[in-house]
């Protein structure tokens, strides 16, 4: 649930899969239809069926019985109570566990603020999305064009808003932002304004600390694809007198792109899962649940409330979606320019 | 086809599912079995009470009860532990999830007591507390906090109650009177912020379910009216409006500003007062050290908080602990027994003494009030009547989910009326009655 945790996890393990995909797959549009023509290191086999029987799936097995037992079983688990009746009283035996069907989703659905909290993460995680990648991008070209010291500095602060864990972040945002005691209010001089009261004024609290602490990924991520852009390409943009802006969008982006997709991607998955800052920043939601996103929302019936098989469904939702977001946008790319 | 790759790929990752999943079909959530089911009467009696800011003289009440109950009964060992209370509610739920390493015997929040019940977490003891010779004395709202459908499921700990705190010197420099009736108390507020406007009048907060009750209750509202074992809200009615409106016109510039009080509960009210910050609050008696450690130590006093009409006081909120015997305890005699001896007279006498708890039976009450007349005001007010929560394990859901803050702070941050707000509430309210039963 934070993003101290799942953050060095999500970086090695998703990160590597569509990258290593996309990166071979180099092959020229025409032959995208043939049966996966050059994927992976042994391209040139002529049949699948001839690659090596079961010893690709024993050398996977540890890979997938991890897996199988971290990521599986629990999703398995979580879908079946969210088909149940499954409050405390179930858990410790008061009442008999009852299947529902799809009584917890109707009741979900049914729920109005469950719509208007979806439609709030869906904007609220967007805006995170763009700004930080927005954010990211411009440091990580800033890093290729500054001399050692000052990219030194850069590189540092940046790692040292990665280090911080999300709560801590969060509770000195709040207090750099406070009304009574925040230097952030005296020195704009706005007296004891209250960043938290309004809706967007909190919503625009909370994702210029989500952007803080999630922009080093990407720009650390951004400016290692750019090292490895031959000097060439950019030497020859600049001779012709393409601006910095140029170069980025014509040459650095396309030659970027798998990393930019996987960055994308992740974020779109962090910031949908915002929930450390949420819960800290608008103590749990803000007023009158203004700034409730799917995380918290999900927290307050599952966990605050003991309504487990709710909860769950919502934690099925929020897979579905994010599943759906991330194949959609694959294929969309996939479609655009088949060298993704 | 575009999709023939993708689809292949996806193949063996969904295979791998299916299988997970029909080797899995046999682990279905589990449930815990709490029907403790003996009855031993020597071994080691587990109990869990909860960890206070000073916890030393709570801890040396409790290891007398505990010494001379060792005594009493030979082969018997008493393991105390204290939780930390921020962390009760997952601890307690863990007992009842894993009856092995659960305690006997459990101190726990009263408006918890329905909800216990429900998850079959709490044993009946209906028969030993009526046998037993004091209870006749405990206090009928307190009594009421460990019933649930008639029957009871524990021992009133001490109760906890809210009255009016406020700043004799600057009452005294504004030259105001201690005000007597609700609009009194509204309008001194306002002067007192007019007069300091570095200062809130009465400092109240959105997420102050407990300070806002007194106002309800005292327009003559309800929460919810119990109808045959199961609850209907009335937080809509017209009385209870007119409660939710006197409360919310405390927020504003002219007392509370909402952009810093909407988001404020209870202890943030406390800690206002406490520094100096509000002429007036809304605290309990267990709030007293906080204050007295506070900027204002000796320049206050408190009077119970004002009903509507001269004369009157306003309904507070019976807030306090219980213990309460678990139902999967294998030393059920012995646990009843040790219950009983933590929750005597003797010991919630000697448990004022050391930590200010109030009493919760009425005699005993009497003579601490003799003894510390800071506890007169609060007494008075349980005296003339003090409130419950609906005795419904839809509450702890209720308050789970901000029902009643997301009301006041709808209300106070003008997004809704008080009708449209209190009719959501409402609707929130029955849903959770109805689902939880």
């Amino acid at each position: 649930m934070s993003r101290m945790t799942d953050r060095p996890l999500a970086v090695s393990a998703p990160g590597p899969a569509p990258a290593a995909g996309p990166v071979t797959k180099g092959s020229p549009a025409g032959t995208a239809q043939a049966p996966r023509p050059g994927r992976g290191p042994s391209a040139g086999r002529r049949s699948p069926l001839a690659r090596g029987g079961w010893t690709p799936w024993l050398y996977l097995a540890p890979a997938l019985v991890v897996i199988g037992g971290l990521l599986v079983y629990p999703v398995y688990q979580l879908g079946l109570i969210s088909f149940l009746e499954y409050t405390q009283a179930q858990v410790s035996g008061g009442e008999p566990t009852s299947f529902e069907g799809f009584g917890n989703y109707a009741a979900l659905f049914r729920d109005e603020q469950f719509w208007q909290v979806l439609l709030a993460t869906v904007v609220f995680a967007g805006a995170c999305v763009v700004s930080t990648l927005a954010v990211g991008c411009a440091l990580a070209v800033l890093l290729t064009r500054v001399r050692a010291l000052p990219r030194l500095a850069l590189m540092l602060a940046a790692l040292g808003a990665w280090a911080t864990p999300a709560v801590t972040g969060s509770t000195v945002w709040l207090l750099l932002f406070d009304p009574d005691f925040g230097p952030v209010n005296r020195v704009l001089g706005l007296g004891d304004h209250s960043w938290t009261y309004g809706r967007y004024s909190a919503f625009a609290l909370v994702l210029l600390e989500v952007v803080w602490c999630s922009f080093p990924f990407v720009m650390v991520t951004v400016y290692a694809g750019i090292r490895a852009v031959p000097s060439e390409v950019l030497e020859a943009a600049s001779l012709d007198g393409a601006s910095q802006w140029r170069i980025w969008r014509s040459v650095l982006a396309p030659m970027l792109r798998p990393i930019l997709v996987v960055v994308t991607i992740q974020s779109v998955i962090w910031d949908f899962k915002v929930f450390t800052q949420i819960y800290v920043m608008t103590n749990g939601g803000g007023i009158a649940g203004q700034n409730l996103v799917l995380n918290v929302y999900a927290y307050q019936k599952a966990f605050a409330s003991s309504q487990y098989g709710l909860g769950s469904a919502i934690g099925v939702v929020m897979l579905l979606i994010l599943l759906a977001v991330t194949l959609v946008y694959l294929r969309l790319l996939r479609r655009q320019g088949e060298e993704l | 086809m575009k999709l023939a790759p993708l689809s292949a790929r996806m193949a063996a990752p969904i295979a791998a599912l299916v299988v997970a999943g029909l080797t899995a079909t046999a682990c279905a959530p589990e449930s815990s079995d709490n029907s403790g089911g003996k009855d031993e009467k020597s071994g080691t009696l587990r109990v869990w009470l909860f960890q206070e800011v000073t916890n030393a003289p709570k801890e040396k009440v409790v290891d007398g009860v505990v010494t001379a109950f060792e005594k009493a009964h030979k082969g018997t060992k008493v393991d105390v532990q204290y939780i930390p209370v921020e962390t009760r509610a997952e601890k307690i739920k863990a007992a009842f999830n894993d009856p092995k390493s659960a305690p006997d015997l459990i101190e726990y929040g009263n408006t918890d007591t329905a909800g216990y019940v429900k998850d079959g977490g709490l044993a009946d003891v209906s028969e030993e507390f009526t046998d037993w010779s004091e209870s006749k004395d405990t206090d009928p709202t307190a009594k009421q906090s460990v019933t649930v459908d008639g029957r009871i499921y524990g021992a009133p700990y001490f109760v906890g109650v809210r009255a009016l705190y406020y700043r004799t010197d600057i009452f005294e420099d504004l030259d105001l009177e201690v005000p007597k009736t609700q609009a009194e108390l509204i309008s001194t507020a306002k002067k007192i912020r007019q007069a300091k406007p570095d200062l809130y009048g009465l400092a109240v907060g959105g997420a102050y379910t407990y300070g806002a009750m007194p106002f309800i209750w005292s327009n003559g509202g309800e929460l919810a009216e119990g109808k045959g074992g199961s609850y209907a809200s009335t937080i809509d009615s017209a009385e209870a409006q007119k409660g939710i409106k006197a409360y919310t016109s405390l927020f504003g510039d002219d007392n509370c500003p909402a952009a810093k009080c909407a988001g404020m509960g209870g202890n943030d009210t406390v800690t206002a007062f406490a520094s100096g910050k509000a002429g007036m609050a809304i605290g309990g008696d267990f709030s007293h050290a906080a204050i007295e450690a506070g900027k204002v130590k000796g320049k206050y006093k408190v009077v119970p908080l004002p009903g509507v009409k001269s004369g009157e006081i306003a309904p507070a909120f019976a807030g306090g602990n219980n213990l309460g015997v678990l139902k999967s305890t294998t030393h059920r005699t012995l646990a009843v027994d040790l219950m009983e001896q933590l929750a005597s007279k003797k010991t919630q006498g000697a448990l004022f003494d050391a930590m200010g708890f109030l009493p919760t039976f009425t005699d005993v009450r009497k003579d601490v009030a003799k003894r510390e007349p800071f506890v007169e005001p609060f007494v008075k007010t349980l005296g003339s009547g003090a409130k419950f929560v609906p005795a419904s394990p839809a509450w702890s859901q209720i308050d789970a989910s901000l029902v009643l803050p997301t009301m006041f702070q709808e209300v106070v941050s003008g997004r809704k009326g008080v009708e449209a707000a209190s009719k959501d509430a409402a609707k929130k309210m029955n849903d959770a009655f109805s689902s939880a039963g």
